[in-house]
């Protein structure tokens, strides 16, 4: 059986450019931006980095491929860069790949930096993703709305929950979400909306409305870390360690099996369980202080609070609307604003969730601090409902 | 005895409304008003000749039909110039490659032209059972009379040795370069020319004769014949020819002018079709006509094996089974008539690598999945590990195929951001009932008409055009059943 990664690395430093629709800045610039606060704030030159690992999804309308973006924004000492792409969680796989450099003792130091240049498309929304020469010539010809949309239906069949009242916890997701970000003043999106704002929404995709959809940003976000002796070294205090970090991937049961019921994450159920056993956490909804999780829909955010088994199934509803999860209530979600406000250019998301994890258990979250919190857990979610990538990572002090 | 041993047809769902026609044109043409009454079939936008015509073939192989040893396509829009069209509806239809095929286009009469060479072929023990389908999507300019009188559709008959319902007694074809109208290559659309010179000096002075010499080759006379199988769009066109021929205006038959218009190359079989459908007896003789740079005439006599056929949704199935369209401007654009904004998200490139499709062509044009030999899990695509967690056993499992297979959604979206002709373009889970799952795009449905449970057939149609080779993908989607 694996030890796992608890304890075993410590987060040195991290940095997170402003998300929004940055058309002054190119993916050079956002680098560079997030980087710069990264090792400010870890204290190192950028000579003592050994290792990076680079994350970016959109290629084509990014930095192209393979890793010599980052080393040359950076001027790195010509150290390894590796280039990490698994759709939407990108950003937890530069994290994982650090992460793990840093564990296996092959680095001291290494960095994890995503970014996304999304804004120069042309046109709102994500652009098309590449999927090979197969899958373009039967697969169904969806959007990413509408390929989650489909959440909302398999739930409320499964669980009797009415199209009405489903639609109002959506919105009540997204006011949650908008109240968050409007304290943020590096998120995309911060103003505040109303539940009949998100409510009346021109229609994405059945159910889902506008508003019931996570911007689509510009942004990059930075992680180095390091073993938890080093950082002591390096003159480190209230240092946050990993405590478990999982990573979940579809094998194709859900999409072609028939026992999968489309209401919830298969994949997202496996990394919960593998990242709580490994964090050493039995029960969730105790002891977990606050999480981020992959809101790239209200209907996506809905469904995983129940995967991560912080609320019992076929009960989510209900705490989302007692406010649960809102800033004031037992585990608040999404703080900084989520996916939904603060923005989300893909590579750099999973390493943006880790962020504000990391400044609420280093006290440093300014108008949107919490008090106290000791857990964070971040849910970082790739592909569609029936084909994906989750990744659970779980950070805390000490 | 050779003749006609089974048959099925296919109309598409959508039946334009010749007033909506009329309305958008009457500003320029008041004459439109009078054009404007009854119903004109219409492709949706991902049907062709091809698709049309697979589900006509599908319809007569689920009426009795057999697999054939050849396949002969008649279409005047063959929406290939050079890759076997036949092919591509014989694949999807698993037909096997131990098939002879044939594309028969470039007149009117290409539907009875390629039944006769069907009939000659099997009379003359060449092959013992030919399927033959005929099926048109023909394109005209907005605002021509064409645009009233055309329709969309598709009828298969398959001739064989044995078992015939129809008997083949004998034929006559006269060939005359008569250009009534005309396409050249390239071009989008037919030109024609005056319609009671059409009449006059084509279908009155070139009909008769063949009917009179294919009447004395038979030895039929004329009043026996029970019913004459005729299209004409023009005024008065076939009354004139039965009463040049001698012929009774009793055997006129229904050219479903009123609730399809006309469908081409298909229609004279069209029409057959639906007069097999509504009754005709045994014993009763049944004249078929195609008109086209001269004209074939077939005799058949109705045997006793009609009371026996098995009938599919055929072409009173597919006429019954219809949604009123009044909105012209959809016409318009599902047949490529306007310019139209579709925004950035359609301007990525769909190239198909033709050696995938190769590769996987019987999955991607035939629907076959795959079975698992050890534990007996029906799954798609057929990979070489099964997709049951509990089994995954390695390269186990056999060809199956989901065409006829039943199932149901599990979930859906209708989803308005994604580039679609036909907004919103509506796709969602299929389980199906023997097993089996996959996501799929939906077809012929309107807002709000499926849910959770709605119960899903699958149909052949267009995937994507690519707009920049002109090459054209298929696959299979849902429609609600």
């Amino acid at each position: 059986m694996a030890a796992g990664i608890k304890d075993k690395v410590a987060i040195l430093g991290m940095g997170c450019s402003k998300f929004g629709e940055r058309w002054e800045a190119g993916a050079e610039e956002l680098i560079v931006e997030a980087y710069e606060e990264a090792v400010q704030d870890a204290g190192i030159d950028t000579s003592q980095l050994d290792a990076a690992w680079f994350s970016t999804a959109m290629e084509n309308v990014n930095v192209g491929k393979g890793g010599i973006a980052l080393s040359t924004a950076l001027r790195l000492p010509n150290i390894a860069v590796t280039r990490v792409e698994n759709f939407c969680a990108s950003g937890s796989e530069a994290f994982r790949g650090a992460v793990y450099a840093v564990a296996s003792g092959a680095c001291d130091i290494a960095l994890a930096l995503g970014v996304e240049k999304l804004k120069d498309t042309g046109y709102g929304g994500l652009p098309a993703a590449e999927q090979g020469t197969l899958n373009p010539l039967w697969a169904a010809t969806g959007s990413a709305p509408g390929n989650f949309a489909q959440l909302a239906s398999a739930y409320g069949a499964k669980h009797g929950v009415n199209k009405e009242d489903l639609k109002r916890a959506l919105a009540r997701i997204s006011v949650k979400s908008h109240a968050n970000g409007a304290k943020n003043p590096k998120a995309h999106l911060q103003k505040v909306i109303t539940e009949e704002q998100a409510l009346n929404s021109p229609m994405i995709a059945e159910p889902l409305g506008l508003f019931d959809c996570c911007g689509v940003s510009d942004g990059a976000a930075a992680a180095i870390v390091t073993t938890p002796e080093i950082a002591k070294s390096l003159g480190k205090k209230d240092i946050v360690t990993i405590k478990a970090l999982q990573l979940s991937l579809s094998n194709g049961s859900e999409a072609a099996y028939n026992a999968w019921d489309g209401s919830y994450f298969h994949t997202t159920r496996i990394a919960a369980q593998k990242a709580y056993k490994e964090a050493g956490i039995d029960k969730p909804r105790d002891q977990v202080s606050m999480f981020e999780c992959h809101d790239c829909f209200s209907i996506t955010e809905m469904v995983t609070m129940e995967d991560l088994y912080l609320s019992p199934e076929g009960t989510v509803v209900n705490d989302v609307m007692d406010g649960f999860y809102d800033a004031d209530g037992p585990i608040p979600c999404q703080i900084d604003g989520g996916l939904k406000c603060f923005g989300h250019p893909i590579g750099a998301s999973g390493i943006r969730m880790l962020y504000e994890m990391y400044l609420q258990i280093q006290g440093r979250a300014g108008d949107r601090q919490l008090s106290n919190p000791s857990i964070g857990m971040t849910h970082n979610l790739g592909g569609s409902p029936v084909s994906n990538v989750a990744s659970v990572c779980i950070i805390g002090a000490g | 005895m050779a003749g006609i041993t089974s048959f099925g047809g296919y109309i598409p769902k959508l039946r334009l409304q010749r007033a909506s026609i009329a309305d958008a044109h009457k500003w320029a043409d008041p004459g439109a008003a009078g054009k404007g009454k009854g119903e004109r079939s219409m492709c949706n936008w991902d049907e062709d000749a091809i698709t049309m015509g697979v589900e006509a073939v599908r319809d007569c192989l689920n009426s009795g039909g057999v697999k054939p040893e050849a396949v002969y396509f008649a279409s005047t829009t063959l929406p290939f110039q050079e890759r076997q069209n036949a092919g591509i509806i014989s694949t999807a239809l698993s037909l096997g490659e131990d098939l002879s095929v044939l594309d028969v286009t470039s007149s009117q009469r290409a539907g009875t032209s390629a039944l006769l060479q069907a009939l000659a072929a099997v009379k003359g023990e060449q092959l013992d059972n030919v399927m033959v389908v005929a099926s048109d999507h023909r394109r005209s300019k907005s605002a021509s009379p064409q645009e009233f009188t055309f329709g969309d559709g598709a009828a298969a008959v398959q001739v064989g040795n044995k078992g015939a319902l129809l008997e083949f007694l004998g034929s006559h074809s006269i060939t005359v370069d008569f250009v009534d109208h005309f396409r050249g290559a390239g071009e989008d659309f037919d030109y024609q020319w005056e319609e009671r010179w059409v009449r006059d000096e084509g279908y009155q002075k070139i009909v008769p004769p063949a009917i009179a010499k294919a009447l004395e080759k038979t030895g039929i006379k004329a009043d026996d014949v029970n019913h004459f199988v005729m299209p004409a769009t023009i005024g008065r066109a076939v009354q004139g020819i039965v009463k040049k021929s001698g012929l009774t205006n009793a055997a006129i038959c229904d050219t479903l002018h009123q609730h399809c218009g006309e469908t081409g190359a298909a229609h004279p079989l069209v029409m057959l079709l639906n007069l097999l459908e509504a009754g005709a007896k045994a014993g009763e003789i049944v004249m078929l006509a195609g008109f086209g740079q001269g004209c074939d005439v077939l005799l058949f006599k109705v045997t006793d094996e009609i009371s026996n056929s098995r009938q599919g949704n055929g072409i009173s199935g597919s006429l019954a089974n219809r949604r009123e369209e009044t909105n012209y401007q959809k016409f318009l654009v599902f047949n490529d008539l306007v310019t139209l904004e579709k925004g950035m998200r359609a301007e990525k490139d769909s190239k198909t690598a033709l050696t995938v499709l190769y590769r996987k062509r019987d999955m991607l044009l035939g629907l076959i999945g795959g079975k698992c030999t050890q534990c007996g899990t029906a799954q798609f695509p057929r990979q070489d590990i099964c997709v049951n967690p509990q089994c995954h056993e390695s390269h186990c499992l056999e060809p199956y195929s989901f065409v006829e297979e039943a199932g149901q959604i599990q979930s859906w979206s209708a989803d308005y951001l994604t580039y679609t002709m036909n907004p919103p373009s509506h796709y969602g889970m299929i389980v199906f009932d023997n097993g089996g799952r996959f996501m799929s795009d939906f077809t012929d449905v309107e807002v709000g008409e499926i849910d959770v449970g709605t119960r899903i057939k699958m149909v052949f149609r267009i995937k994507e055009f690519d707009q920049n080779r002109g090459f054209i993908r298929y696959f299979w989607k849902g429609v609600p059943v």
